[in-house]
């Protein structure tokens, strides 16, 4: 195979494979795949290997053999399917609950919104509703502020439709949001001090799959001055565990 | 700090983890360890396998905390499953046979006579048989049981025996109560069983209670007390916190195991549920329960992916569901193996019922989740029908809870709330609480109780018509199953 000064062997090889494997309604051999591209057999094998990683193939597991797999259908649908996502992150969201003794919540992208996929109570037995499927404010919650920070179209149309205030300290200017948003990149966390609701703080940090892809954001909420200090500033200890948190789902995401 | 580790000898894995005394997880290391199937029907593990596998994750679940920071020991086990070994050497005479093994014929067994003894009904998960069929086989090795040479437990005691370098001989009455051979109102071995089976009481451990220092731990463990063995569908119960009776746990996986605590006197069914032990602390009364599964729950979801391949993920099926507001009018009966508690029919076979050109694949995804939300609602019905106690809310754990429609589907059907508890290792944490009640790391069962906080919580809110009318359509989808069966003219009993 020629390969282009400049380029990636290695991707321009994966997608000579994925083309191999449309081009026929035949399911292909380890070595026909190789013989086809004139690769070394190992070199295929690690291919086929990271592409079945990302789902772009499958493997027959009685024939061995490789297919094109479900995640070449699902590229235009952003994202992981957020039931899945809830049960990957189910032990890890009971235990940043009961370290931080917050309530905590994981979140995705949708239409505008945060959409609420998991939450697991304050761990103080008071009464509580579980508020699965509600969709908050991007621009003002920490998780949004998350995902909106790892999504500059997200950020655009976030933009166009207008931020609106909730409180006197929610960011309606695009550039101070703007800001506020490269600064969650840089620290790799998201934090709201009563922007949504008066007295309430929100620590939130973003779950990723292979390759870095953020799918969602995870996090905690509580009143403010359990969660920041006289400076409004975010307590390091939760923020520790809702990175560690974080980074806990990543891994099991990621596979 | 001080903790109590916890040790789940499960059918697939075993985990070691390790609580503190707010009962938060500090440390979890697991390993799985191989099923052997030599022929059609049969199940083993090699026992000697599983104890090299936990020396190894004690040693790692314990990096940087010394053996004596550990208050004590507890283990929650794999019920039933049976290993014969060699007193002198210390190795297994056979592969041990695990519950799920139908090797055993159990045909000729009077179902009366060991109801009544043991509160259990014949069939083939149970330890009697397998016992039997080891000594039947092996020649030689009945004679060696007689004289005390080999000597039979099921894994807490295997367990035992090497972490104590085979000081000690004992099982807990949990897991003594699922072999067949104790008897329910004594709580000891019952020489008729005993001769009934063919099997010596020599080979036998000592019945001790669930909660009760039996000794010291040995090289793995240096002088830290084993406080505590408990079959695990009733570690669950108890890290659950079902200490009152009326109270009940179901643990959703592939399958479904309900219990629910009656109290200190053992309730006899009728309705075709197991009566067992629940726990006993020390030399306090042991507390009885009663069990019902659900056979098929999470592998009808399983079947919905790999058998039809409707969905790519089992947790799609939440998201397929919901694409939908109701089933249709479609049913799905998974009678798969026959049709269990409180039916009892096993020629019963699986069934898909109220088809019409309108049913799409969310319609079937819905009915999936529906039939684990029935199947939870007969069992509940009996239990409640023979205990005289109302369930008032249903403490779930396992993987299903995950789905939060199942769990809704689940409140709306049993009419009562589902409560999902904060710690998700229920299991371990029955076995940590029981170690740790036995040292007095936790001072009484009001101090477990303290730990217990709401993760989440499913209030019922199906109309009360509705939920009717969709179960007598469920009850007629099951005499569907029944009457497709060969002997399916005699209909339900």
């Amino acid at each position: 195979m020629s390969h282009v000064p400049g380029m990636i062997q290695s991707i321009e090889r994966s997608s000579a494979v994925l083309r191999l494997l449309a081009a026929g309604p035949d399911r292909l051999r380890v070595k026909e795949i190789a013989d086809a591209l004139g690769l070394p057999k190992s070199t295929a094998h690690s291919i086929l290997r990271t592409l079945e990683h990302v789902g772009f193939v499958e493997q027959d597991p009685r024939t061995a053999r490789y297919r094109l797999g479900r995640g070449l259908l699902d590229l235009g649908s952003a994202g992981m399917d957020a039931n899945e996502l809830r049960g990957r992150a189910l032990n890890w969201a009971d235990a940043l609950a009961a370290r931080s003794g917050e309530e905590v919540r994981l979140g995705v992208l949708d239409d505008n919104r945060v959409l609420v996929v998991h939450h697991v109570f304050r761990p103080d037995d008071s009464a509580q509703s579980l508020d699965t499927g509600v969709r908050l404010p991007l621009h003002a919650t920490a998780l949004g502020k998350v995902l909106l920070a790892y999504s500059a179209p997200a950020e655009e149309s976030a933009v166009a439709a207008g931020l609106d205030p909730y409180t006197r300290r929610t960011l309606i200017d695009r550039r101070e949001l703007a800001d506020a948003l490269t600064e969650t990149r840089t620290r790799g966390w998201g934090l709201s001090v009563e922007e949504w609701r008066p007295g309430v703080a929100g620590i939130a940090a973003p779950v990723r799959t292979s390759g870095g892809l953020v799918v969602g954001a995870v996090g905690i909420a509580g009143p403010v001055e359990r969660l920041t200090d006289t400076r409004r500033q975010a307590r390091p200890a939760l923020v520790e565990h809702v990175v560690a948190a974080a980074r806990s789902i990543s891994r099991d995401v990621a596979g | 700090m001080s903790y109590v580790l916890a040790v789940d000898q499960g059918t697939t894995s075993t985990r070691c983890i390790l609580f503190d005394r707010r009962a938060t997880v500090v440390a979890v290391e697991r390993a799985e360890h191989p099923q052997s199937y030599p022929r059609p029907g049969w199940v083993e593990h090699d026992a000697a396998r599983i104890w090299r596998d936990l020396q190894r994750l004690i040693r790692k679940v314990l990096r940087g905390v010394d053996p004596s920071q550990v208050a004590a020991i507890g283990i929650a086990n794999q019920r039933e499953t049976t290993v014969l070994w060699d007193r002198s050497t210390g190795v297994p005479v056979a592969p041990a046979i695990v519950w799920q093994d139908t090797r055993t014929d159990v045909s000729t067994l009077d179902a009366e006579f060991l109801k009544s003894r043991t509160g259990l009904p014949p069939a083939t998960y149970f330890s009697a048989t397998k016992i039997q069929w080891l000594l039947d086989r092996t020649p030689g090795l009945r004679e060696r049981a007689e004289r005390g040479d080999v000597l039979f437990g099921t894994m807490d005691s295997w367990l035992i025996w090497n972490l104590t370098g085979g000081a000690l001989h004992v099982t807990d009455v949990t897991n003594a109560s699922r072999t067949m051979l104790m008897n329910l109102t004594d709580l000891d071995w019952d020489p008729e069983l005993l001769d009934l089976f063919g099997v010596p009481r020599a080979m036998l451990p000592e019945i001790r209670s669930s909660s009760e220092v039996y000794g010291t731990a040995g090289a793995v463990l240096p002088g830290v007390p084993i406080a505590a063995a408990i079959g695990d569908q009733q570690a669950a119960l108890f890290g659950q916190t079902c200490f009152e009776p009326g109270e009940a746990k179901c643990t959703y996986g592939t399958g479904g195991f309900l219990l629910m605590n009656t109290g200190t006197t053992p309730v006899r069914s009728s309705h075709g549920l197991i009566t067992t032990v629940g726990y006993r602390i020390g030399d306090r009364p042991p507390v009885f329960a009663l069990e019902g599964s659900i056979a098929i729950a999470g592998s009808l979801v399983q079947w919905m992916r790999d058998g039809l391949g409707l969905i790519g993920t089992a947790s799609e099926i939440e998201t397929l569901a919901r694409t939908v507001e109701d089933n249709g009018g479609c049913y799905i009966v998974p009678a798969f193996s026959g049709l269990f508690a409180p039916y009892w029919h096993s020629e019963a076979r699986g069934v898909i019922v109220g088809l019409t050109s309108y049913i799409t694949k969310a319609h079937l995804a819905r009915a999936v989740l529906e039939a684990t939300g029935w199947q939870t609602r007969d069992v509940v019905d009996a239990m409640n029908a023979d205990s005289g106690l109302a369930l008032t809310a249903l403490n779930v754990d396992g993987g299903m809870t995950a789905d939060n429609l199942l769990m809704q589907i689940v409140a709306d059907f049993l009419q009562v709330p589902v409560v999902r508890p904060m710690v998700a290792e229920t299991v371990s944490l029955g076995a940590a609480y029981a170690a740790g009640l036995a040292v007095g790391y936790w001072s009484d069962q009001r101090d477990l109780r303290a730990n217990r906080h709401r993760a989440g919580s499913w209030k019922p809110g199906l109309d009360s018509g509705r939920r009717a009318g969709e179960y007598a359509n469920w009850r007629r989808a099951v005499e569907c199953a029944v009457m497709f069966s060969r002997d399916g003219q005699d209909g339900l009993r």
